[in-house]
């Protein structure tokens, strides 16, 4: 029991003496933790933009809404509906009943050409025609500046983050497609899903400017409850005479932003990785070199009867602490810098544009710091036993 | 050279640290490699554009169809060598992640425009002959093991025939090679006439035209008389250069691309700095080891070269090491399956790596080497 107390109480000393002295190998020091903080940052910032995404895409599924389609159509892009497969859909069982007929909304997504606001090249955006009911589908939606387009106008509202994303999205301006004049009456907002990247126009009003006559591409359409949609998709699907696709709405999105995570955590992770294994390098040299300049210092404790055990754990301490230090520093910066940024990428499946922001998410943060420990374990250890078998005799008559 | 034993001691007298900053060079090189080969599938294709080529689209965009009975106007209009049109047909082979580009063409025109694709004599006869053909490029082939002579089905998305069916079978007749690095060779090719017969809507309609232009220095003036000549009709188009395009996708996919290439350029930063730390550190701790080559009657130069040799040395080595392993690495192709075709380290990034290295080397060294060089050696002598 002494022996562990007295072991304890060299180990305390040790690492008290080593982490005061840290100041006299301050260069070197910093260099590590600048070394370790970068790589932090980097991946948090990184990982924290798939984070983003994913929210983004997780936030647009509501369990009790559906979309239906063309069977054999991977997008709503693809998508063809007539007027009686738009029919027969809002007729089905299981779609809620609201004040004024079914809670469905027949759409037509088209894409145009407007410019990045920040680099002024021309951008995919979704404009969407849909039905009257498509307010009371997308419950969450509000108008947060302006009004809503009057049906049978040449109005339109946009999303939030298209209003941040391109140029000529704004309240009052007008918008000129194939000689047709649109003006922009309203912002609205759905708290961040794909929605809000989105222009929305009067279906009719739209159809007939592209051809598209009676026909639409997709119904989104609410349920009376959550698991009425096995009985919607059943009834839609078994019907002989209809070849359509029924879809959750939440899968539908989980679907299509699939693609792009995966770039995005495949190239994060190995970016990761990569400069993870260099980090850890860096944190070797770093606890060589202070072992180095350390020589007579841990040659004396030795000398004095401090054992290898403390050795150990106080240069092992010194590289943790100093990791510690990097990794904070590190998720504080991707914090600072990139949480709620606002950037807007193509999503494969529909070559339209999805704004989204940067989420740098409490548990990044912790993986983070989780990350830079281990790089600074690694780093210590191999230092560490040198520093523990180092002879005493020799290591006092160096320099 | 003489002197080369010297330098080699003095690199093996702390063999861990030398082999950690090797190491560690290694990694930041590794990752320099990594990034110019995305910076090549994220942006670089738009450096392989065709200067001569542009891309006209319908004016409120590219999902829009145009009519084929354009092709026929853009062939006269002056300045125009050749036409060809595109659509975009979207299958899915087996499953959707199997995800490749189809595209309905006219057979001799593709070759004419796109005189990078290379097929063999054979092949080419049976691709301008037979209407069923198809010709896949190379990396999509060897991606999914196709074989000349093979029957591929693509389940449609939006093209049905006009049976209802989405079932579409094509015969690769060929496959073809690139006559350049990076250019893309995941495409698949199939006969219009073949396509436009058998759909069941849509006849007459294709995506986008792809010409070439006699002069590419008159690019603007032929795509302003291009949109001139649509202008106030249903299907409106727009017309940029291949480059112009390609920018323009580039930047859709966006700031991604941009803000990997600013961190990990950050992170090649920090590790070099550490690197770089390192190799001056062990220099400075040699200060007495110095003025004793000095009394001997080593010359400033001598020593200066000594220190410089000795760290561009521990950097080529880490430079080297780290950019050929980026080049096998590349050599694996695209890590994302597809949707990063051109995922190549190009040589000139090779050579702008190994610059840097040997720019690391000297940094590094320059400082303590100059310290050294101008040590006077007493004072050296005295600091022990």
């Amino acid at each position: 029991m002494t022996g562990l107390l007295n072991w304890l109480a060299q180990m305390i000393a040790v690492t008290a003496l080593n982490l005061r002295t840290l100041r006299q190998r301050l260069v070197s020091s910093l260099v590590a933790v600048v070394g370790i903080a970068g790589v932090v940052a980097v991946v948090v910032a990184v990982l924290s933009m798939a984070e983003g995404f994913k929210r983004t895409m997780a936030t647009t599924g509501s369990p009790d809404t559906a979309i239906v389609m063309r069977s054999g159509a991977d997008s709503e892009m693809v998508s063809i509906l007539s007027r009686d497969d738009v029919r027969v859909v809002t007729d089905a069982p299981g779609v809620r009943r609201g004040p004024n007929g079914p809670v469905a909304s027949a759409e037509l997504f088209l894409i145009v050409d407007l410019a990045k606001r920040t680099s002024n090249t021309t951008a995919n955006v979704t404009l969407r025609g849909v039905g009257p009911n498509a307010v009371l589908v997308r419950d969450r939606l509000k108008i947060v500046a302006g009004r809503m387009f009057e049906a049978g106008r040449n109005e339109l509202i946009a999303g939030r983050g298209a209003a941040n994303q391109f140029a000529g999205i704004d309240l009052g301006r007008t918008l000129t497609w194939n000689n047709n004049t649109w003006t922009v009456v309203g912002i609205f907002d759905t708290g961040g899903t794909f929605s809000d990247s989105e222009l929305w126009c009067d279906a009719q009003i739209l159809a007939p400017l592209y051809r598209r006559g009676n026909s639409r591409q997709t119904v989104y359409v609410k349920l009376d409850a959550p698991d009425s949609f096995t009985r919607f998709r059943d009834a839609l699907t078994t019907d002989p005479r209809l070849s359509l696709k029924v879809v959750r709405e939440s899968e539908y999105y989980a679907e299509q932003s699939q693609m792009i995570v995966t770039l995005i955590t495949t190239l994060g992770t190995l970016i990761a990785v990569v400069m993870g294994i260099g980090a850890v390098f860096g944190a070797v040299l770093t606890m060589y070199s202070a072992v180095a300049a350390r020589t007579r210092e841990i040659a004396t404790l030795r000398a004095l009867g401090f054992g290898g055990g403390p050795v150990v754990v106080s240069v092992l301490s010194e590289s943790l602490a100093l990791s510690l230090v990097g990794g904070a520093i590190g998720g504080a910066l991707a914090y600072v810098a990139f949480n709620g940024f606002e950037t807007s990428t193509i999503n494969w499946q529909t070559f339209s544009q999805v704004a989204f922001a940067f989420a740098v998410t409490p548990r990044l943060v912790v993986m983070g710091i989780a990350y830079a420990l281990i790089m600074g374990l690694l780093g210590g250890l191999l230092p560490a036993i040198k520093a523990a078998r180092m002879p005493v005799v020799s290591a006092l008559r160096e320099l | 050279m003489r002197y080369l034993p010297l330098v080699w001691r003095n690199l093996l007298r702390r063999k861990t640290r030398t082999i950690f900053t090797v190491l560690s060079i290694v990694m930041a090189f590794l990752l320099f490699g990594i990034l110019s080969a995305l910076d090549m599938a994220f942006v670089g294709n738009v450096e392989l554009a065709g200067n001569d080529r542009l891309i006209i689209q319908h004016k409120v965009s590219i999902i829009q169809l145009l009519p084929e009975s354009y092709r026929a106007r853009l062939e006269a209009t002056p300045g125009v060598v050749d036409v060809l049109h595109q659509t975009w047909f979207g299958g899915i082979y087996q499953k959707p992640s199997n995800f490749f580009m189809q595209v309905p063409v006219l057979p001799d025109r593709l070759l004419k425009v796109y005189p990078e694709y290379i097929l063999p004599e054979d092949q080419k006869k049976a691709w301008l002959t037979d209407r069923t053909c198809a010709i896949v490029g190379r990396q999509t082939a060897t991606r999914f093991g196709f074989k000349v002579g093979d029957r591929v089905p693509i389940q449609a998305t939006i093209w049905r025939k006009k049976n209802n069916s989405t079932a579409w079978e094509f015969n690769i007749c060929g496959i073809f090679d690139a006559s350049r690095k990076g250019v893309d060779t995941t495409p698949f090719f199939f006969n219009y006439e073949y396509f436009d017969e058998a759909r069941l809507f849509g006849q007459g309609n294709v995506g986008w035209y792809v010409i070439r232009i006699n002069d590419p220095a008159k690019a603007p003036e032929i795509a302003k008389r291009i949109d001139d000549e649509f202008a106030n009709s249903f299907a409106e188009t727009k017309t940029t250069t291949e480059k112009a395009f390609l920018t323009a996708f580039a930047k859709q996919i966006g700031d991604i691309a941009a803000i990997i290439r600013a961190i990990v350029t950050m992170v090649f930063f920090t590790i070099l700095l550490v690197a770089a730390n390192t190799m001056a550190q062990s220099v400075r701790e040699r200060t007495s080891e110095l003025a004793v080559l000095k009394t001997l009657g080593f010359s400033d130069g001598l020593i200066l070269l000594l220190v410089l040799i000795e760290s561009s040395a521990v950097a080529l080595v880490g430079g080297g090491i780290g950019l050929a392993l980026a080049w096998l690495f590349a050599l694996g192709g695209d890590p994302t399956n597809g949707m990063l075709p051109s995922f190549y380290l190009p040589n000139a990034d090779l050579v702008s790596g190994a610059l840097y290295a040997l720019l690391l080397g000297l940094i590094a060294g320059i400082l303590p080497a100059v310290q050294a060089m101008r040590l006077r050696i007493v004072d050296a002598l005295r600091r022990t």
